[in-house]
């Protein structure tokens, strides 16, 4: 803090502000080669980052317009899902001969992240595709519309949240000090969902039939995946767990849903999370390298 | 300084709904001469062709030419929508393109709401919003249905909306389809008076018309597009009376003398 000369902090200041108002100017150009395609797909994606209070605003108001006219508004998403989690999960502690007091807590938060995992998807699929207008009309970031499928989907888990705290409170489950990890299992979840919505955008936009292969596959993956049934149900029946443990859905749930239920931290989980994301990751910037200037054709 | 340069600019639109050409096809295409394969063999539309001219403060440019001829599709490029297979744009300068009325507004939202998410993309601040709401409004004239949702709204109130909400953030260069003819006759006044004083303070507009009386009253410079490409680049006189059949020509100039 320099306080002989208090100004020129300030000067500077206003001095960089409208340095950055006056744009340099934009070249479009086909790309030669990967390395300007890695830049162009890295600009595309730091100008999403920059656009933010309007993927917050666009997030928003989809939200709002979903339940405008409503009397619960967006509570309904929380009243829903309550009434699933308590009507499946008495039914279901019945059937598997579980303990009510365990299953309930493991449901609730199972079914609202397999909703998030499962909205982000279907949605995915369809946004460059349902934002064509858009698109058409001005030149903007293509993955905002992923980012904005994100935002949205982590504002109706929000909503959802409010569930599980109460089901918590119910049954007094209390998270054990391995809970520190949700921080990162939560930034990977956020990483790849925007992963997940890019890649399956993409080849939305260019394969009209994926829309309705991902809602397939996302309604086997509900059943084969751990989520009303537990895999400790599973431990003495042999090679069958193999199937569990390599599951990518399982890995990912497992490391948020582990530590909430007091249990403790399982590497095996985070590695088989760990690779699938580094892969989902790497096939997403791959697509994204090669198709971020075909979109607008496609859609 | 404001600039636009179109480099050698050719687009093409792959065609997957019809991956095997078929003799009707093949037919069309020799006639048209406009399908063509990509290099991986795919079936395409050239809808451009080496495109190239510059633009700088100043200048009006309008672009005439029949239906299919590219116009809008080099507006788009223009505006960065599409980026060509070859050749380059650059833009130098705050852009905003009128292309269709809806402009990727949300038909669901209402007035204001569609305002705040431009602005937010334009990286306005949140005190600058508020302005801009009032200034669309009294631009526009349409205080109170700002605050119900866009799909109410009459074609003329959506297309008098977009283009006030166009012009209102300022573009250095602004790009326009035909469709802002849909005004009535004392908006396109008000347009007129709101682009010329945006056009005076040194900037750039590009117009689409199909209309000789609108491309003579407003701008300085004609591209006539044919088939993709520049079929010719003057002064509007020059371009419109090669474009143009004699006596509407005459007619045309007869009638943007009396408006000026």
């Amino acid at each position: 803090m320099n306080l002989i000369v208090p100004d020129q902090g300030k000067a500077e200041v206003s001095r960089q502000h409208s340095a950055t108002t006056s744009r340099p100017p934009i070249v479009i150009a086909p790309s030669r080669g990967w390395r300007d395609g890695l830049t162009l797909a890295a600009a595309d994606i730091a100008e999403t980052v920059r656009l933010w209070p309007l993927i917050w605003t666009l997030s928003f108001f989809d939200i709002r317009l979903r339940y405008r006219g409503s009397l619960l508004g967006p509570f309904w998403l929380t009243l829903s899902t309550a009434i699933m989690v308590a009507a499946i999960g008495f039914l279901y502690a019945k059937l598997f001969h579980q303990d009510v007091a365990a299953y309930l807590p493991f449901l609730a938060i199972s079914l609202v992240l397999w909703n998030f995992i499962n909205t982000i998807t279907s949605e995915g699929a369809t946004c460059l595709t349902q934002s064509e207008g858009m698109i058409r009309s001005m030149r903007m970031p293509h993955s905002l519309h992923a980012a904005r499928v994100v935002m949205r989907n982590v504002l109706v888990l929000g909503h959802n949240l409010i569930v599980i705290v109460v089901v918590f409170a119910i049954f007094r489950t209390t998270p054990n000090i391995s809970a520190f990890s949700l921080i990162p299992a939560g930034l990977l979840w956020g990483v790849d969902a925007f992963a997940v919505c890019l890649l399956l955008s993409i080849f939305g936009a260019r394969f009209r039939d994926i829309p309705p292969i991902v809602s397939s596959i996302m309604q086997i993956a509900f059943y084969m995946t751990p989520i009303m049934w537990s895999p400790t149900m599973l431990m003495h029946r042999g090679y069958t767990i193999a199937l569990v443990k390599l599951n990518p859905f399982f890995s990912l749930l497992e490391i948020l849903r582990g530590p909430l239920l007091n249990m403790p931290l399982e590497p095996e989980a985070w590695a088989t999370a760990l690779a699938y994301s580094a892969v989902l990751l790497l096939l997403t910037a791959f697509a994204f390298i090669r198709a971020r200037s075909r979109i607008p054709y496609w859609v | 300084m404001a600039k636009l340069i179109a480099q050698n600019v050719t687009v093409s639109f792959p065609l997957y709904h019809g991956e095997s050409r078929s003799l009707k096809k093949t037919v069309f295409a020799a006639a048209s001469g406009r399908l063509g394969q990509d290099k991986n063999h795919r079936l395409v539309v050239e809808a451009l062709r080496d495109v190239s001219f510059s633009l700088k403060t100043g200048d009006r440019l309008g672009f005439v030419g029949s239906n299919g001829a590219g116009k809008t599709t080099l507006l788009r490029t223009m505006a960065g929508i599409y980026e060509p297979v070859a050749g380059s744009i650059t833009i130098d300068g705050a852009i905003t393109a009128l292309l269709d009325p809806g402009q990727g507004m949300n038909f669901d939202l209402t007035g204001n709401e569609n305002i705040r998410l431009r602005a937010l993309f334009s990286g306005y601040p949140e005190s600058e919003i508020a302005r801009l709401q009032a200034d669309v409004a009294e631009f526009a004239e349409l205080d109170q249905f700002l605050d119900l949702p866009v799909r109410t709204y009459s074609s003329g109130m959506v297309v008098r909306l977009g283009f006030a909400l166009a012009t209102a953030i300022k573009p250095q260069i602004l790009l326009m389809d035909e469709w802002i003819l849909a005004g009535d006759a004392s908006f396109m006044d008000k347009a007129r008076h709101r682009l010329e004083t945006m056009v005076r303070g040194a900037e750039i507009l590009v117009l689409s018309s199909h209309s000789a009386e609108i491309i003579m009253q407003w701008c300085n410079r004609v591209i006539w597009m044919d088939r993709g490409q520049v079929r010719a680049d003057g002064t509007p006189e020059e371009v419109l009376s090669a474009y143009l059949p004699p006596e509407q020509f005459a007619h045309a100039k007869a009638a943007a003398d009396v408006a000026v």
